[in-house]
């Protein structure tokens, strides 16, 4: 036999098993069910949520969503019971877009310069302080707003009445312009910069090195190679962190609820001492609660909980599209 | 060779940096910011801008005025380069502006209500207006402890499974499980709170420590699902592989390979779970409420949290209890940091 036939000699392709042993198979079975624990819960917050509200649904309908009336009939009988959270779901959005446009400029700039501008020396030291940052509880943050940041925010906003006071949002029908949303959506976006950043912080590091080079060769500078390769790289992935920090921003509790007055009334004036917030409705109106408002204080956590589980969804589904780009 | 024999005075070649700055950049750029500070404080003092924002942004102006005016021999490519690192840089220093500003008056306006036995009293006897030497926060540190705890024991069990089966078992629903901890990790907290109140309290018919912990777990589980699932991500294929090659099962692989090899970072895993779940207010409003005084029984009656302590004392509202909730925020703050701290230790030592 020579060695060119043994060569030629291919063997033909086996079917490959894996037979899993019984010890193995209950390995399995118990980590897929640890793992389900997750599904599982969201799946009972969903039921819960659902059944409990489902009565306050019924009985207001449509006009629970776009209503402005919030009567337990608790101290005047007189009154009808009416609960309805139309002004709080149009002021948690806009306490959260103002948060957005404060949160994302700051944190595409802060992620740039941690990566790109800051000496290396304190590259480290600076990615921990963000990790930190994410870590002070919402509290502090509401503490910290209506404590100390609440006198700048009266500055600012006095400043933009003045100047910019014929544009319909920043008139106001009273000069107090404390516990407005606008305070409350600064204060909030100062409490998602932390999370968008590091998004962002992320999917800029990933940026091929040697793309950057090219630029350099080419003879640009690092502006035009910022401009030109990282910013259009981690588009995605700082759109996926966006949003991210907006699910964080839409159903944050008392951060909001510490600086923001709560008033059921539309307004579109940012400046105006008074605003709304779905999740703030539910920490104020709940020590007090009658049975049928705590129903209606469910429902009003099942529309946050929709809310919030969407674009979180979105977010989460940008994010892994982006991750997996890069690791192809 | 023949080089070196040529060159009688041959000298050792000092390694070069080009990149470095030259002596002059680094002069030029010091003149470039003195002169902004100078002029912005001519500025603050003819137009009185108050406060330290109105002079950080007159200071920002200067610097790219300034800037401009330093770069103006250069090409508009350069320039423009120039005035976006100054753009840049503050847009950096802004982001990170309000964490400054939160440890800063976390530390000096928390530090008015500390005293020697800050950390073990309680507040049973102790109004939130009386002098900041008397009560503590003693009774809110163990109640918040309690219910972490539990939810811990709950919690780092099912994270750890989750990551197990995303890394070890990869089975078909790996896509919908990652999928859904993304999702949870997004549930609003109160929502968690409301959750636990329909079903724990309301069955239960009282608030109750075990409640809280129950609503924590919920908010802790993704934090610790995530972070398990790097961590194993991290254990190279080849130790599996060892494992299996020795003949060991998956199960044995799993538990005697894989988890050894990063148990430290599965500790990490908890500990940022616990950082995470510490300082959440909201739901514990809805489940475990706040005492006054001691209490350590999870299972029925009210427990006493370190936020909740803080938001009762802030909405109080007067000036002691203000002091009160600062001086909680900052045991909250040192709490968290030494936790992440510890988290980072732990981390390196790898």
């Amino acid at each position: 036999m020579r060695v060119s036939d043994v060569l030629m000699e291919v063997p033909e392709k086996r079917e490959m098993h894996v037979t899993y042993s019984r010890a193995d198979r209950i390995f399995r079975r118990i980590v897929t069910a640890g793992a389900l624990t997750s599904l599982i819960i969201l799946g009972l917050i969903a039921l819960f949520l659902v059944l409990r509200s489902a009565e306050v649904f019924r009985t207001f309908g449509v006009t629970y969503i776009t209503g402005t009336e919030w009567n337990n009939a608790a101290f005047d009988p007189t009154i009808p019971v009416e609960f309805s959270i139309g002004p709080m779901l149009v002021g948690t959005i806009v306490v959260s877009l103002i948060a957005m446009v404060v949160a994302v400029p700051l944190s595409i700039g802060g992620a740039l310069f941690i990566e790109f501008y800051a000496p290396r020396s304190i590259y480290k030291t600076l990615v921990s302080l963000l990790d930190l940052a994410a870590a002070i509880p919402s509290l502090v943050f509401g503490l910290w707003g209506i404590q100390v940041f609440t006198n700048i925010g009266i500055r600012w906003s006095n400043f933009l009445n003045d100047w910019f006071g014929w544009i319909p949002i920043f008139s106001v029908e009273f000069e107090n312009f404390g516990r407005s949303p606008f305070i409350a959506g600064i204060v909030l976006g100062s409490m998602v910069v932390p999370i968008t950043t590091s998004v962002a912080r992320e999917v800029y590091s990933r940026t091929p090195r040697d793309l950057i080079d090219t630029c350099y060769a080419l003879g640009s500078s690092k502006w035009g190679a910022i401009r030109a390769v990282v910013l259009p790289f981690g588009k995605s992935g700082v759109i996926g962190g966006a949003m991210l920090g907006l699910g964080r921003a839409l159903g944050e509790t008392v951060a909001v609820f510490l600086v923001l007055n709560l008033s059921f009334r539309y307004t579109y004036r940012i400046l105006d001492s008074e605003g709304g917030n779905v999740a703030s409705i539910i920490a104020s109106k709940f020590g007090e609660a009658t049975d049928f408002e705590i129903q209606a204080l469910i429902a009003a956590g099942l529309v946050l909980f929709v809310l919030t589980l969407m674009v979180n969804m979105a977010a989460s589904a940008i994010v892994q599209r982006s991750a997996g780009k890069v690791n192809r | 060779m023949s080089m070196m024999q040529n060159s009688d005075s041959f000298s050792e070649v000092q390694p070069e940096r080009p990149w470095a700055k030259r002596p002059e950049e680094v002069r030029r750029s010091a003149i470039k910011f003195v002169v902004a500070a100078v002029l912005a404080m001519v500025v603050v003092r003819f137009t009185g801008m108050a406060g330290i924002d109105g002079w950080a942004l007159v200071l920002l102006g200067t610097i790219v005025v300034a800037t401009y005016v330093a770069a103006r021999k250069l090409s508009g490519k350069d320039r423009k380069n120039a005035l976006v690192a100054v753009g840049i840089s503050a847009l950096a220093l802004l982001a990170f502006a309000p964490w400054l500003s939160i440890l800063i008056s976390v530390v000096t306006k928390g530090y008015q209500a500390l005293h020697w036995t800050y950390l073990f009293n309680d507040m049973r006897v102790t109004t939130p207006d009386d002098e900041l030497n008397m009560g503590g926060v003693g009774h809110a540190v163990v109640g918040s402890l309690i219910m972490v705890a539990i939810a811990t024991v709950v919690t780092l069990p099912l994270g750890i499974l989750s990551g197990i089966y995303l890394t070890e078992v990869r089975g078909r629903l790996t896509f919908l499980v990652r999928f859904i901890v993304q999702s949870m990790a997004g549930v609003p907290s109160i929502v968690a709170g409301l959750f636990v109140f329909t079903t724990v309290v309301q069955t239960m018919g009282e608030y109750s420590g075990i409640a809280g912990a129950a609503a924590l777990s919920v908010l802790m589980l993704p934090t610790v699902s995530r972070t398990a699932e790097e961590v194993l991500k991290l254990v190279p294929d080849d130790l599996r592989n060892a494992g299996y090659a020795l003949g060991a099962r998956q199960w044995r692989t799993a538990f005697m390979v894989v988890l050894p090899t990063v148990k430290s970072g599965l500790i990490t895993a908890g500990i940022l779970g616990v950082a995470r779940v510490i300082g959440e207010t909201a739901p514990l409003l809805l489940t475990s409420l706040a005492t006054n005084g001691f209490a350590i029984n999870p299972f029925g009656g009210t427990l006493g949290s370190l936020p909740t302590y803080t938001f009762s004392l802030l909405q109080y509202g007067t000036e002691y209890a203000v002091a009160r909730a600062w001086s909680g925020a900052l045991v909250l703050l040192l709490i968290v940091f030494g936790l992440f701290t510890l988290a980072r230790r732990l981390g390196r030592k790898k």
